[in-house]
C-alpha cells in the first residue's frame, strides 16, 4: 500500500543522487512542484527520462541536476526550443549532457516493455531515419514467424518515476483522467514510484475515462495542490500558456533563469 | 474585390483546402494544427483531428498552443494513452493524412527537427527532435507537408533525416518496408510542391498569386524542378480569411 507522505520526504526517500528518473505526463498532469523539490534537494547526476522534456526538464538541466537525457522531443510545446537544453548540448552548461534520443512511438513502446516484465519492445519504427546511428539502443529484429524486419527497443526500468494525478484515497489509490500519456506505463515499468495528487480525498468517485494505479502498485502518494502549474491537472486548472510563452524570455538568459529560480524555487518551499 | 493577406495566411489557406472532409489526420502542432483546424471550420467539417497525446476526433472551437490543450481532451471522441495512439491507431495504417512542418526539408521531401550544423554531437543549433514525426511520415497513408520556404529551410541535404520522404529516390520507402505513401505534397509560403511521378523529386506545381517561378527558385537550395506551366492558386476567400483570423485570435486562450 503507498505511503501518505510529504512532497519533501517523498523526494528525500525515493529520488537519489545518480538515479534513472522518469517524471511523465504528456502536456497535461506534469509533476513540477516534485521537479522543484527534486531541484532544491539538490539532485545531481541522474538520468532524466521523458518522452517530452519541456519546461520542468530545461529547469533540471539549468539547475545542473542532469547527466544524461533519453527522450524524444525536447522543446516548448507551440512556443519554441528550450533555451536551457540547447545550452546545455551546445555549450555544455551548466555541465555537459549526454543524450539518449527516440521517436515517441519508440520511447512509448520501452516504457510498455518496462511495465510488461519484458526485455524490449517490437515496432514498425525509426526506419530510414538518422536516430538508429546514434544509440544502440534501436536494432532490428526478424520476426519469428514472418522474417519481417521490425524494429526492437531495450524496456526502460527507471529506478524512480514521478507523476502528478487528480486525486489519491487514503490507501494511496490514485485515480487521473483527460490525457493520461503514458503514466501508467511509466509508473508500472519503474522499481519506486511518486504520485502527487492535487488532493487526497476519503472516497474516489468514478470519473469518465479514469486511469485508477492501485495503491499497491504505488510507492508513495503526496499532496501537491497546484503542483502541475504551469501544465495543469483536467477539472482543477487549465494549461497557463502564458507562462509557457514567457518561459521563452526567463530562460533564454543564464542570468534571467538563475535569478528566476532563486525566486521561484529555490526560496520558496510553498513555489507550485 | 480581394481582400489584403499574408503570405503566411495563403498558406496556411492553401494547406488547409489539401484536407479531404472525412478523412483522419495525425496533426502536429503550429502551422498544421492552424491549417487543420482551418479545413474542420470551412470546407471539412468532418476533418477527424488525431493529435499524438491521444485526442482522437477533437474539435476544439479555438487553437490549442500545445498538443495537449484541456480543448483537445475536452472535445475529443476518445482520449486514449500515447502508446495506444501510436501502436493501435498509427502503426496499423488506420490514420489518412499525417501533418507534418519541418526544420529543413530536401528535394526528396526528406524532414530535420533535429540538428543544424556542426555534426550530432556538437550542433549549431540543437532543434526538438523526433516526436511523433517519425512514424507519422512512416505510416499514414500519405503526408502533407507545410512549411516556409528559404534558402535556410529548403536544403540540398538535411543535416538529420528526421522523418523519411523518399529516401534517396524512387523505391526507397518500398525497400525499407514502410506502408504509408510519403509526402504528397508540400505547401509553402510560395506555392506548392508535389513529387515527380518518376523521380519523387519534389516539383513547383502551383504559385501563390503574384509569386514568379524566379522567387521560388530563389528560396530553394537545391535546382528546383517546376511543371511546365505552374497553375496559380487562388487567394483566400472572404470566408477563409476571417475563419482563419478569428481562429487565430483564440490562439491558446482558455
Amino acid at each position: 500500500m503507498a505511503k501518505l507522505v510529504s512532497l519533501a520526504e517523498g523526494v528525500a526517500d525515493l529520488v537519489r543522487d545518480g538515479d534513472v528518473v522518469a517524471l511523465e505526463g504528456f502536456t497535461h498532469l506534469i509533476p513540477f512542484a516534485a521537479g522543484h523539490e527534486i531541484i532544491r534537494q539538490g539532485r545531481r547526476d541522474l538520468t532524466l527520462v521523458r518522452m517530452t522534456p519541456d519546461i520542468i526538464y530545461d529547469q533540471l538541466i539549468g539547475a545542473g541536476c542532469a547527466r544524461r537525457l533519453v527522450f524524444s522531443w525536447g522543446g516548448n510545446p507551440g512556443v519554441g526550443s528550450l533555451h536551457r537544453f540547447r545550452d546545455a548540448v551546445q555549450n555544455a552548461w551548466p555541465r555537459p549532457l549526454e543524450l539518449e534520443e527516440h521517436s515517441h512511438a519508440g520511447m512509448a513502446n520501452r516504457y510498455v516493455a518496462g511495465a510488461s516484465g519484458l526485455p524490449f519492445a517490437v515496432l514498425r519504427g525509426y526506419t530510414g531515419t538518422d536516430l538508429p546511428r546514434h544509440t544502440t539502443n534501436i536494432r532490428t529484429i526478424a520476426c519469428p514467424f514472418t522474417g519481417e524486419v521490425l524494429t526492437a527497443v531495450p524496456a526502460l526500468r527507471p529506478d524512480v518515476t514521478v507523476v502528478h494525478a487528480q486525486r489519491a484515497d487514503r490507501a494511496g489509490n490514485v485515480q487521473m483522467w483527460g490525457i493520461t500519456g503514458v503514466q501508467k506505463e511509466a509508473v508500472l515499468a519503474a522499481r519506486r514510484s511518486l504520485v502527487t495528487v492535487e488532493e487526497v480525498v476519503d472516497e474516489l468517485v468514478p470519473v469518465p475515462g479514469q486511469v485508477v494505479l492501485p495503491g499497491w502498485a504505488v510507492t508513495a502518494v503526496a499532496e501537491a495542490p497546484g503542483g502541475a502549474h504551469p501544465s495543469y491537472a483536467q477539472s482543477y486548472s487549465v494549461r497557463d500558456n502564458d507562462f509557457y510563452v514567457a518561459w521563452d524570455a526567463i530562460s533564454r538568459d543564464r542570468d534571467t533563469f538563475q535569478d528566476w529560480m532563486r525566486r521561484q524555487v529555490l526560496t520558496s518551499e510553498a513555489m507550485v | 474585390m480581394t481582400d489584403q493577406y499574408t503570405a503566411d495566411e495563403m498558406m496556411t489557406v492553401a494547406a488547409a483546402r489539401q484536407l479531404r472532409d472525412g478523412t483522419a489526420c495525425f496533426v502536429g502542432i503550429g502551422l498544421p494544427s492552424t491549417a487543420a483546424n482551418l479545413a474542420r471550420a470551412t470546407h471539412a467539417p468532418n476533418l477527424v483531428l488525431i493529435y499524438e497525446s491521444g485526442c482522437l476526433g477533437a474539435k476544439p472551437d479555438r487553437l490549442p498552443l500545445s498538443i495537449g490543450d484541456g480543448v483537445l481532451a475536452d472535445t475529443a471522441d476518445a482520449v486514449v494513452s500515447v502508446p495506444e495512439v501510436f501502436n493501435y491507431w498509427l502503426q496499423p495504417g488506420r490514420i489518412d493524412v499525417g501533418f507534418l512542418g519541418a526544420a529543413q526539408l530536401d528535394r526528396y521531401g526528406n524532414i530535420n527537427t533535429t540538428v543544424i550544423g556542426g555534426d550530432y554531437t556538437d550542433p549549431k543549433v540543437r532543434l526538438p527532435g523526433a516526436g511523433g514525426a517519425p512514424e507519422i511520415a512512416a505510416s499514414c497513408g500519405e503526408v502533407v507537408v507545410i512549411v516556409r520556404q528559404n534558402l535556410r529551410t529548403f536544403t540540398e541535404r538535411v543535416d538529420f533525416v528526421t522523418s523519411l520522404g523518399y529516401g534517396t529516390g524512387p523505391g526507397d520507402r518500398q525497400r525499407l518496408g514502410l506502408r504509408g505513401g510519403g509526402p504528397r505534397i508540400v505547401i509553402t509560403d510560395l506555392g506548392i510542391l508535389e513529387p515527380h511521378p518518376d523521380t519523387c523529386a519534389l516539383t513547383l506545381t502551383h504559385l501563390h498569386p503574384g509569386v514568379t517561378v524566379e522567387q521560388a527558385r530563389a528560396a530553394t537550395g537545391w535546382d528546383l524542378a517546376v511543371a511546365d506551366r505552374p497553375t496559380t492558386n487562388e487567394p483566400p476567400t472572404t470566408d477563409e480569411l476571417a475563419v482563419l483570423r478569428a481562429l487565430e485570435a483564440t490562439k491558446g486562450t482558455r
